[in-house]
């Protein structure tokens, strides 16, 4: 399970899509990164970096529809889809593939760049 | 996608464009091939800033707002220079020289209007062209020949003392000439003025070097191969280079004519801006005619091409136009004059308000019609202008105090001249924005108040300055605002004000907010609405209401403040800033237990435990065993209080008492915005009750005054005496009754103070001390159930209405 395959990207379980309550967002960390996975109220999921580029706000935290996240504490818009800042000329986020697997769990992948994880993060 | 309609607009001046750029901004490219035909070989431009180009402020290419490139851009296929010859409706098709033609499902007429030339001798050549020096003031082209004309010119006549002819002089002045404004009617801006106005005008114009001749009718142009003077119809004679002929315009409607459609002085059309006689053409702008009227400034054009483009594109299909309130600026340098509706009153029982200081040439004359203004003349002092047209184009119910409306407060923020700001002011104290900032955005195309807001982030820290980068946006755009409908919505994703919206809600039996936009918006779910819906349903329906946790904002979610470390505040109720040395044992306990980083002495008499994580919550809560202080939400908040007559010597009234009366009844009691309340047991008014959002002062005899719509936060107001009572129920009852009507009336997150100044006391003491509107009972019963359905929200430590409600880390998978 901590094998890493020379390919570029690894898939994560984060646990039942059920987590995450239809309509809002719940942060999940992958070893040292922290993500903001979102669960639209159709169903969709998402994934973005979890501290705002502004202010470093708690993205999970803020309110979600038609596809973008409203920052909880300056209210800096993005699109969940592209990372792309709405209406404001702020940094773009970082996205993550994520997708609901048969079991009906959240699988998060990530680029590997570096081929062994420092060992006990948690 | 299916198949495009083919959509064809004749016309591309300020109506014609502007009605492409809405349909564009509404998704109009995947629903329509777009042809548009344009008489000038142009983009389009403002013509509004013509006569700048004649003074000389602005540069022809400045004027511009959409180039040709950016029709191309956007899939728009224009005919530049093109002059539509025929309509045949029968096959639907546009036709013009040079063998173009085009179909159309839907065809828009947006011809605007002609300069109106009355019959001169000598005025043509035998060819029938204007005599070299002879110029209407209409087109770029009309100005650029002007402009070149002026250079060798000495003298010049306008034709004309209207809006147009006034700035084609200025703008001939600033060029160096001698002018000359010759005016058939005894005074100068008849439609828009008065005769004193109109003669205090005439006198400004006199003193910026401009020569006015009144009750003068023109016969004939002299000059055997260019003008060299006009002859006039009293036997004198005037002698100049140039005449300008700004005599008034006229609708361009041979097109509509010729296609037998139905013509009056405009194209007539409905209030679905289409024919009367086919429903497939549409017209707008100056050429059309709506309800007997037709419109000859802005404003009311770009109303309709909003209107025509929402319908069209679907983006709101049952939009109507129901006619404009007119209001013009004249934009000559060195006059100021704001003119809106009626210069006259109409009406027996109309109010006249007038102010006039002749030395100065000050003159301000308002028409109070019914508690609203129904028109207004301000000329030479623009203080309070933006104020009065802002009422005038809202139709908002006037303050009582009239002088206050002609001569702002100076402590006001609206009254601090913006064109004399320096473009360093930061205007924005929230979010750090300058005048400097703003103005290039409006530059940058941004012509509402709400995308110049997105656009540098103004106005959306604690919104006191939205006033102030309103006035900033209208200077900057010269007229050029644009009216932005949304900010009459409740909330932005649904096109409905407040009252509209609660009737659809409740004729649709929507109880939560995803019903409510997949029933009036069209599914589409806007984020930034979704808290304002929830706030709203929840004020209609009550218990009935559907909760969705989703649609809250996180600090109703987990009922504590959200800190800018993603932290939580945990601040729980003290009634009436009562304590007990076991109540301060407890928190100490608490905060000590949980290593708590802060703990604070609110202003609001309670305790603040700052820096608590989420997690934490359910437990700090538990350990607290006091319920929520609902220093989170919009809601009621707090009741301040000071010691009254239980130890104070000078105390009238028991307001401890009586403030945890208050706060034991409205605790958690939602509301458009938060609602801080105070008592204080004499007039001394120690709790500051008379800057609260609800505040009650004891005085002698027993009595409490009332008072509502006080602020002491980003702005600073004393609240009005809503009533005299002299028992604490009656306190309550008319509390209670307040907050409800503030709760059923408010805009979302307005709050009182807004609020009561926009409602007008007087009003609110007819509604709800004289219940002239029957209502009393009816408001009393439904706070009274509000507060029948208080329930503890941090009850939700035992029971978590989601497993990971509290999460602030769901899981962590190792690498």
């Amino acid at each position: 399970m901590t094998t890493i395959a020379p390919s570029a990207t690894r898939t994560y379980n984060l646990g039942p899509a059920e987590l995450v309550p239809l309509g809002e967002g719940r942060r999940f960390q992958i070893g040292h990164i922290p993500v903001a996975v979102f669960r639209t109220r159709d169903g969709k999921l998402f994934a973005t970096q979890a501290a705002c580029p502004h202010k470093a706000g708690p993205l999970a935290d803020g309110i979600v529809g038609a596809g973008k996240v409203i920052c909880p504490l300056h209210a800096y818009k993005f699109d969940l889809g592209t990372g792309q800042p709405v209406g404001n000329d702020c940094k773009a986020l970082k996205t993550y593939a994520v997708a609901v697997s048969e079991a009906g769990d959240i699988l998060l992948s990530l680029d590997e760049q570096r081929p062994a994880p420092a060992a006990g993060e948690t | 996608m299916a198949d495009k309609q083919k959509l064809v607009v004749i016309g591309n001046g300020m109506a014609g464009a502007r009605f492409v750029e809405e349909v564009l901004a509404c998704g109009g490219r995947d629903l329509f091939d777009i042809q548009m035909f344009g008489e000038e070989p142009y983009g389009n431009y403002n013509r509004i800033l013509l006569s700048s180009v004649v003074a000389g402020t602005h540069d022809p290419k400045d004027i511009f707002i959409n180039p040709l490139a950016w029709y191309e851009e956007n899939g728009v296929k224009l005919h530049a220079g093109v002059r539509v010859g025929w309509i045949d409706r029968q096959s639907k098709k546009v036709y013009a020289p040079g063998g173009v033609t085009a179909s159309y499902d839907k065809l828009v007429i947006a011809t605007g209007s002609t300069p109106f030339v009355p019959p001169l001798a000598g005025l043509a050549t035998e060819s029938g062209e204007f005599k070299p020096g002879a110029f209407v003031f209409r087109t770029l082209d009309d100005c650029d020949k002007m402009v070149r004309y002026s250079a060798t010119a000495r003298k010049a006549a306008v034709i004309g003392g209207g809006l147009l002819g006034l700035e084609a002089a200025r703008g001939l002045l600033n060029r160096g000439l001698e002018v000359h404004v010759v005016h058939l009617m005894p005074y100068l801006m008849e439609t828009q003025l008065d005769a004193l106005a109109g003669g205090m005008l005439g006198r400004i114009m006199e003193k910026l070097g401009v020569r006015v001749y009144l009750e003068k009718a023109t016969t004939a142009v002299l000059g055997d191969d260019r003008v060299t003077g006009l002859a006039f119809k009293d036997g004198s004679r005037l002698e100049c280079d140039m005449v300008v002929i700004a005599a008034g315009i006229r609708p361009n409607v041979d097109l509509a004519r010729q296609a037998a459609l139905s013509v009056e002085r405009g194209i007539v059309v409905h209030d679905d801006l289409s024919c009367r006689n086919d429903s497939n053409v549409h017209a707008i702008g100056e050429c059309a005619q709506h309800r007997g009227q037709v419109y000859g400034i802005v404003a009311p054009l770009w109303e309709q091409a909003r209107i025509l483009a929402d319908r069209l594109t679907g983006r709101n299909p049952r939009a109507t136009y129901t006619g404009s309130r007119v209001s013009t600026k004249l934009k000559v340098m060195g006059v100021e004059l704001a003119v809106m509706g009626d210069n006259d009153p109409r009406r027996e029982d109309d109010e006249v308000v007038t102010y006039v200081e002749p030395s100065r040439g000050v003159y301000k004359k308002l028409i109070v019609r019914e508690g609203r203004l129904a028109g207004a003349i301000l000329l030479g002092d623009g203080l309070g202008a933006p104020a009065l047209l802002q009422t005038f184009d809202r139709d908002a119910p006037l303050s009582e105090d009239r002088s206050g409306l002609l001569f702002p407060a100076s402590g006001e923020t609206r009254a601090v001249s913006v064109a004399d700001m320096p473009e360093k002011a930061q205007v924005c104290n929230c979010n750090g924005v300058s005048k400097g900032r703003i103005l290039e955005a409006v530059r940058a195309g941004h012509r509402t108040l709400k995308a110049v807001c997105e656009a540098t982030r103004a106005g959306t820290g604690c919104g006191s300055c939205k006033s102030q980068v309103q006035a900033i946006v209208e200077f900057a755009s010269d007229g050029l605002v644009a009216d932005d409908p949304s900010v009459h919505y409740y909330v932005p994703g649904v096109p409905l004000t407040k009252p509209e919206l609660i009737e659809a809600i409740k004729e649709r039996g929507l109880r939560s907010v995803s019903a409510v936009f997949s029933v009036l918006a069209d599914g589409r779910e806007d984020p930034g609405s979704k808290a304002g819906l929830a706030s709203l349903l929840k004020i209609i329906w009550g218990r009935e209401y559907e909760d969705e946790r989703d649609a809250r904002f996180i600090n109703d979610r987990v009922h504590a403040n959200i800190q800018k470390d993603g932290t939580f505040s945990v601040v729980p109720r003290i009634y009436g800033g009562v304590t007990s040395p076991e109540q301060l044992r407890r928190i100490a306990d608490v905060a000590e237990k949980h290593k708590v980083p802060m703990v604070k002495i609110t202003g609001g008499q309670r305790i603040d435990l700052l820096g608590i994580s989420k997690e934490k919550l359910p437990e700090v809560w538990k350990d607290l065993g006091m319920p929520s202080g609902h220093a989170y939400t919009k809601a009621f908040r707090t009741c301040k209080t000071c010691v009254g007559t239980e130890f104070c010597r000078y105390g009238v009234g028991d307001s401890t008492t009586l403030g945890v009366e208050i706060e034991k009844r409205f605790q958690g009691i939602e509301s458009p915005h938060k609602m801080k309340l105070a008592v204080s047991g004499c007039p001394r008014n120690c709790a500051e009750s008379t800057t609260k959002d609800l505040g009650a002062v004891a005085i002698e005899g027993g009595k409490w005054e009332v008072y509502v719509g006080g602020a002491a936060g980003s702005r600073v107001r004393k609240g009005d005496v809503l009533c005299i009572v002299d028992s604490h129920d009656a306190v309550l009852k008319y509390m209670g009754r307040f907050m409800q009507y503030y709760r059923e009336n408010a805009k979302y997150q307005e709050r009182t103070y807004d609020f009561v100044e926009r409602t007008g006391i007087n009003k609110l003491r007819e509604v709800l001390v004289d219940d002239a509107e029957g209502v009393c009972q009816r408001l009393d019963a439904e706070v009274q159930a509000a507060v029948d359905a208080y329930k503890d929200p941090w009850q939700e430590a035992a029971k978590p209405v989601h497993p990971s409600q509290f999460l602030s880390l769901v899981a962590s998978v190792r690498r």
